[in-house]
């Protein structure tokens, strides 16, 4: 009975659109009186210089430094440029509800979407409705689990900041016979943090004299770097280098390093705080260099999503697009080259 | 099975005789019961304890006895054991009290603004205490004279707590810059060998002990969780000794908040994550009925170092977070099965 199945196939179609429908319109938090700042319907334009753009921004709740700083660096960009409106939601940690946030800017018509999700897998749909519905995504750092999803997907190297971690330490160590190195890990339970110990655990493999004896995993915060890094420095009684996933959770750990006296082998961090920053531009302690996860990603996020906005392609290549993938590098920063780097240290 | 309303009646006077005569068959009240009871389940704790220690000196015999490893345990676990002696008066009284991460989180950021730091050491312990104190009233007040269950109360304590906790920091970690803050907790710092950390929880621990112990107040904190009713019957006022094991919570959920600033050098809102299930999971594995009316200070500071010194285990064997908190999970369920056991040999 094709009619049969048809007719209910409609209602059931029906009813979830409408579901939707309704829902999209509950999830709304913005005042509705905003119509002035409505862009014109169409998402992509001709290609005329300095059209207004209007880009919606959805990220999670910025309850750390590094998030943080990746709201700042997009306010502050968008701000540089007249044609350019940014429409930031209130971050939000709960799938669903950034979900919610991101119907609202589709429902605003904004023309492009930067979106940081709280969960890439877990918010993949909400990048497709947003390419759906003709509004082109910029994915932002955590990937979403389908292409589709974005148009371009912009972040960081976990791998790569792994990987750099470990060549810095390995030609630290590589004319010391039998050296022992730690690693203080992030929440185990992110695959970020898999891919960094591995990017590590592979750049190790090239020096033969290093061996890794002890990880921990800490979970980003202070209170977890400092309990976790007292627990190591009791365990391991001799090491000669120490690689710390995080700037956070290294202010704990080095505090623990302090408590316990310990001056005897050399660390690097993650990430590129300014508090670690200050630390290796005085010396003052074992911290000798940290490895970037640039926040500053978010202002290249927006340059990205106005040039998509205007149709044009990027500064310094040679196509008419901006590129559908950017990783970016995690530089080593060591005392040599702290001064250039400093003023993007997040707190 | 006398009252609880007699038992308060006699209030500390009972105690005392207690205490002085705690085996003295010829007059049995429930009191005397639970005091041997408690006795008991502080020996199996002391033996859960004893037996990890030797599981430690077995598989690391070299870091795990050694002195610096046991001042480094007790400091570990200074800061959540503070916390928890706090819990136990809450518990013990019938009630709960979610907040105390947030209260901690937020007293620690709080107190590590840079307009809190201008004012030095003092100004630091003085915030940290007077907001864990504040947090503790507001919950006192709800629950006590707002009639509203502890559970919801605390929960959004929990709640607004650590949202104001993130307000002020707004996301970053705050460093501390007080020397004598920072320094608090160094090697150099140590009195007789024994970290400051350490020593602030013993004390906290001792005073709780003879509060309870010793005092009305821990007498009529006992009978209001025994049995409310019985205990206005007896006249006490239920809910000023409410308001009471609130603002105590707060007070020490204030002083831990200072010792997490010295620990990690700096506030963050993220602090104390979860404290409330550690320190409710100690005083439970320490013989604390979450029903009230039973409770010891002791067995609450001993499911403390139990959990810190399976967590040190771990650490010197470079074992996974994840097979951690497995092992603290059958830790618990172990704990209360035996502690079933004995009550009800007991009983019988």
């Amino acid at each position: 009975m094709p009619e049969f199945t048809s007719r209910r196939g409609l209602l059931f179609g029906a009813a979830a659109v409408s579901t939707g429908a309704f829902l999209t319109a509950c999830t709304s938090n913005e005042p509705s009186d905003k119509s002035e700042d409505k862009p014109s319907e169409a998402p992509v334009a001709d290609d005329k210089p300095g059209k207004q753009v209007t880009i919606g921004f959805a990220g999670p709740q910025a309850d750390h430094g590094w998030l943080n700083a990746i709201n700042d660096n997009a306010r502050s960009r968008a701000k540089k440029y007249s044609d350019v409106t940014l429409d930031i939601t209130e971050g939000s940690n709960d799938a669903a509800a950034q979900i919610g946030q991101i119907d609202s800017l589709i429902n605003k018509k904004v023309d492009v979407l930067v979106i940081l999700p709280a969960d890439g897998k877990a918010m993949t749909q909400a990048g497709l409705k947003a390419m759906r519905a003709g509004i082109p995504v910029i994915n932002l750092d955590r990937i979403f689990s389908s292409p589709q999803a974005y148009r371009c997907w912009i972040g960081g190297d976990n791998y790569g900041m792994g990987l750099n971690a470990g060549h810095y330490i390995g030609e630290k160590l590589k004319d010391k016979k039998d050296a022992k190195v730690v690693e203080l890990a992030g929440l185990d339970n992110l695959e970020l943090t898999q891919q960094r110990t591995k990017g590590f655990d592979d750049a190790l493999k090239n020096y033969p004299n290093i061996k890794k004896v002890a990880r921990q995993a800490a979970e980003f915060t202070v209170e977890s770097g400092q309990a976790k890094m007292a627990g190591l420095l009791q365990a391991q009684k001799n090491f000669d280098a120490l690689w710390n996933h995080d700037d956070d959770q290294g202010v704990g750990a080095l505090q623990a390093i302090q408590q316990a006296g310990r001056d005897d082998f050399l660390m690097v961090g993650g990430a590129g705080a300014a508090s670690a920053f200050e630390h290796i531009e005085k010396d003052d302690g074992v911290l000798k260099a940290t490895v970037l996860y640039p926040p500053t990603m978010a202002a290249s996020a927006i340059d990205l999503a106005r040039a998509l906005g205007q149709a044009k392609g990027i500064g310094g290549m040679a196509e008419f697009e901006i590129p559908s993938s950017v990783t970016l590098y995690s530089a080593v920063v060591d005392k040599t080259n702290v001064a250039q780097y400093k003023p993007t240290g997040f707190k | 099975m006398t009252t609880p309303a007699s038992k308060a009646d006699q209030d500390g006077r009972e105690a005392a005789t207690v205490l002085a005569a705690p085996k003295e068959p010829s007059k049995p009240s429930s009191r005397r019961l639970t005091f041997f009871r408690a006795d008991t389940q502080t020996l199996s704790l002391l033996g859960v304890l004893i037996a990890l220690i030797v599981a430690g000196g077995i598989t690391k015999p070299d870091n795990f006895l050694a002195v610096d490893n046991f001042q480094l345990m007790i400091t570990q676990a200074s800061v959540i054991g503070v916390v928890t002696v706090g819990m136990t008066f809450v518990i013990i009284s019938g009630g709960i009290d979610l907040s105390v991460g947030a209260i901690v989180a937020l007293a620690s950021v709080w107190a590590t603004t840079v307009a809190t730091q201008e004012f030095g050491f003092w100004g630091i312990l003085f915030t940290a205490i007077l907001v864990g104190v504040a947090c503790g009233l507001v919950n006192g007040v709800l629950i006590a004279f707002g009639r509203m269950v502890p559970f919801i109360a605390t929960l959004a304590m929990l709640a607004s707590a650590r949202g104001l906790a993130l307000q002020i920091t707004d996301g970053s970690t705050q460093s501390v810059t007080v020397t004598s803050v920072v320094e608090l907790n160094y090697k150099d710092s140590y009195v007789l060998g024994i970290p400051p950390l350490a020593l602030i929880f013993a004390g906290v621990a001792v005073i709780g002990w003879l509060v309870l112990n010793r005092t009305t107040f821990g007498r009529r904190t006992v009978a209001v969780g025994g049995n409310d009713e019985a205990a206005r019957l007896a006249g006490i006022d239920v809910r000023r000794q409410r308001l009471y094991v609130y603002l105590l919570s707060g007070l020490c959920c204030g002083i831990a908040a200072f010792m997490l600033i010295a620990l990690t050098s700096s506030g963050q809102n993220t602090n104390g994550n979860l404290y409330e299930l550690d320190a409710i999971a100690a005083c439970i594995i320490g013989g604390t009925l979450l029903s009230g009316g039973r409770g010891t200070i002791v067995g609450a500071v001993l499911g403390v170092l139990i959990f810190q010194t399976i967590t040190n285990i771990f650490y010197l064997n470079n074992l996974e977070t994840a097979t951690q908190q497995i092992a603290k999970g059958a830790i618990i369920v172990v704990a209360v099965l035996v502690q079933n056991r004995t009550s009800r040999n007991q009983t019988t």
